[in-house]
């Protein structure tokens, strides 16, 4: 099962060679004509993107796609979900087997300048922690020296564990698993004493797979710069606007008070941000291609921003999460759009 | 006589009849088509990953900094190191697990083999079951069962498992207490390395001196005298050291001693059972394939059930074993890949942690299937090798 995954990456990999295609601008042709978007998810993450009992994707990864959907067909469900590995995501994106990877993936340099594929910008800041069984009585990441770690390869993770103890000057054992199923399991079997991923994905896996979530501590302490956001192929500057400019109309819109509940009285607005956003003022859906109601076709399917983290990942969910960094620039965090001019 | 010509075809002589000049144009088109659509790939591949902007080459391998870390190493590596030694890591433990793993393997099938002809009936059934069942249940469910095993059902460190004072096993792995680097365990392992040269002399000059005067020596009983003799000369030539580090729990885990992960356990268990099951099986052909009238004459001769069996069945049996036994050799080591399922760090799982961080996913294949495929080839070059050397001399 482990080895179907890899012969798959190498399956695209080689996909990726055959056919002589330049995909210059043409993403968002090939999107359209197909008539929807293939969106590359993990493999199950909750608050993230995971299939809910119905079997319908739910999480703020999958809104995100949901939004760039509803933005160019007008249908939030235009859209088909790809569920991918940490090994996979990548090589799915390069060979064109997905459109957009929404798949908590960190953006770094290395990702970006060298797998041609770009990032559009952040949906989740976040860092990485530490879970522990609240037995063992560690109160800091600090007094972790000689513990055995359990983490998920190839991941942003396993380089900034390794960094990170090394640069404390401890030493620690990693038990490395690739498929995420297995290294939570192995966890929660007591074979490591730490388990490490982002925060957001602890908070998601003590809430969900822990057989009891009061018996683990996740650690005060965050070791790394952990921005989550979508990616898309290098080669077609149109749709990468496109994904870039829906997440930031969807901050916008938290940021102006428009909902998917007022969206259409918002429409009314005499705010000129407002106008512009919702495509009253027109222009700006035709520098992108798209119908001047791109922004509010999104923020009516899916909400926005503080909608989107509320229901999925935010207090009053099993995950619990605050807002904190997330929270816009003018709530004390960092979110922060560009203006829509 | 007139030479009869047909017209419009050329002469019997000619190239075109020539069935060596055919045989020759023939192997030039082939090899010419594979030079082709192997240049047709490469050159598509590169050309479509620069379009693409992926990078490509194999500087990373030098270049960059691993900076992952690995849990186990024969060699020392920690992050900084760069991604060929982190291969060279991987590649380390594969052959790691795979020696030990042949040699149980071959040991335990050639028993279990040798037990499902026994006259025995208790014997004989067990041994059938055995097989029966273990080759036929897939080796990654196998793998994964016994790494669960061991870690779901060994006790956390804290509360490990106790033998003789320092030996301790525990979900983090078995710990044994282990001798001190110092010079006199090195000359010992060099003076048992030397030992087996030695025996093999021995061997030959006690057989010779058999056949000259039919006198038979106890040569079993020498070879273990020297091979001891020779490791025990070692160890005190260099000092005779006796200073062990033994496991104490520290914190989270045991430091000291020598340790063996769950992962490698998990992994030489599943493959030595697996791949036993199988041997087990072409032992048994090969001995049925010895004509019974071989043993009736050694038993005639007054030969013990035990000596029939080491000097008359078993090395004829060989000849036909070997060939089969190589594939299961190979089998072994291929199905170590299957580490990545339980986290042994080998190397397809080094290559695979390389393959995400780097995104230089056709590099990293391409290296562990060559690094498989020059494993592969060598042992089935020295397979080849004792084959041809045991094979029946017609005379």
């Amino acid at each position: 099962m482990k080895h179907s995954k890899l012969i798959a990456a190498a399956l695209a990999a080689v996909g990726a060679m055959s056919g002589s295609t330049a995909f210059a601008g043409a993403d968002l042709d090939a999107i359209k004509a197909r008539g929807n978007l293939i969106c590359g998810v993990n493999t199950g993450l909750a608050g993230f993107s995971i299939p809910d009992s119905q079997g319908e994707w739910t999480g703020l990864d999958v809104d995100v796609c949901r939004a760039v959907a509803a933005a160019i067909f007008g249908d939030a469900n235009a859209v088909s979900f790809v569920p991918l590995s940490a090994q996979q995501r990548f090589t799915a994106l390069q060979s064109g087997e997905v459109d957009i990877l929404s798949r908590n993936t960190t953006w770094t340099l290395t990702r970006d300048v060298s797998l041609g594929i770009v990032f559009t910008g952040v949906t989740y800041y976040d860092g990485q922690g530490f879970m522990v069984p609240a037995e063992l009585g560690v109160s800091s990441a600090r007094e972790l020296d000689g513990a055995t770690v359990c983490v998920q390869s190839g991941t942003t993770t396993e380089l900034n564990l390794a960094d990170w103890f090394r640069g404390q000057g401890m030493t620690f054992e990693p038990v490395v698993i690739e498929s995420f199923d297995e290294s939570k399991t192995a966890f929660f079997n007591g074979r490591c004493d730490v388990y490490t991923t982002d925060a957001s994905g602890l908070a998601s896996i003590r809430a969900i797979d822990a057989p009891n979530p009061d018996d683990y501590v996740i650690l005060p302490e965050l070791i790394s710069k952990e921005p989550l956001g979508p990616a898309v192929r290098q080669g077609d500057p149109q749709f990468f606007n496109i994904v870039k400019w829906v997440v930031f109309a969807l901050i916008e819109a938290e940021e102006y008070g428009v909902t998917s509940q007022n969206v259409d009285e918002m429409k009314g607005s005499d705010n000129p941000n407002i106008q512009r956003l919702l495509g009253t003022a027109p222009g700006m859906g035709e520098l992108l291609g798209l119908p001047d109601d791109w922004a509010a076709r999104a923020i009516a399917a899916v909400g926005n921003y503080g909608e989107i983290f509320d229901r999925n990942v935010g207090p009053g969910t099993p995950l619990n999460l605050q807002r904190g960094l997330n929270a816009l620039w003018k709530d004390g965090g960092i979110m922060y759009a560009p203006p829509i001019r | 006589m007139t030479d009869v010509t047909r017209p419009g075809r050329p002469a019997a002589g000619s190239l075109l009849y020539n069935r060596t000049a055919r045989a020759i144009v023939y192997q030039v088109v082939l090899i010419a088509t594979v030079i082709a659509v192997g240049w047709w790939l490469v050159d598509n591949t590169l050309t479509n990953l620069r379009q693409q902007d992926i990078a490509t080459g194999f500087g990373f391998l030098t270049n960059r900094q691993a900076g992952f870390a690995i849990s186990e190493s024969v060699i020392p590596y920690n992050e900084t190191d760069t991604y060929l030694r982190a291969f060279i890591v991987g590649l380390l433990n594969t052959i790691k697990v795979a020696l030990l793993g042949i040699v149980l393997a071959t040991l335990l099938g050639t028993v279990i083999g040798i037990a499902r002809l026994s006259p025995n009936w208790l014997l004989r059934k067990l041994s059938t079951a055995y097989i029966e069942t273990i080759r036929n249940i897939p080796v990654l469910l196998q793998l994964i069962f016994w790494y669960t095993i061991l870690t779901e059902t060994l006790p956390r460190p804290q509360q490990a498992l106790q033998a003789f004072d320092s030996v301790f096993l525990s979900n983090r792995g078995l710990f044994l207490p282990a001798p001190v680097d110092a010079l006199g365990w090195w000359l010992a392992l060099l003076g048992l390395l030397l030992s087996i040269p030695a025996v093999i002399w021995f061997r030959r000059v006690a057989r010779a001196h058999q056949d000259r005067t039919g006198e038979a020596w106890p040569t079993g009983l020498i070879s273990v005298g020297i091979v001891v003799g020779l490791g025990v000369l070692g160890w005190l030539a260099g000092g005779a050291p006796a200073a062990f580090t033994s496991p104490e729990l520290q914190g989270f885990n045991f430091r000291g001693g020598a340790r063996v992960s769950p992962e490698f356990l998990a992994l030489l268990i599943g493959l030595t059972l697996y791949t036993a099951a199988f041997i087990a099986e072409i032992v048994r052909s090969g001995i049925l394939a010895v004509s019974h009238g071989q043993t009736e004459a050694a038993m005639a001769l007054g030969f013990g059930r035990g000596l029939t069996l080491r000097l008359i069945i078993l090395p004829q049996a060989l000849r036909v074993i070997v060939p089969p036994m190589t594939s299961q050799y190979l089998n072994l080591t291929k199905n170590s890949s299957l580490a990545i399922a339980i986290g042994y760090p080998d190397l397809v799982s080094t290559m695979n942690t390389s393959l995400n961080q780097t995104g230089q996913a056709i590099e990293c294949i391409a290296i562990a299937m060559s690094v498989y495929l020059a494993v592969s080839l060598g042992i089935s070059l020295f397979m080849n090798w004792y084959n041809a050397r045991i094979a029946l001399r017609e005379r």
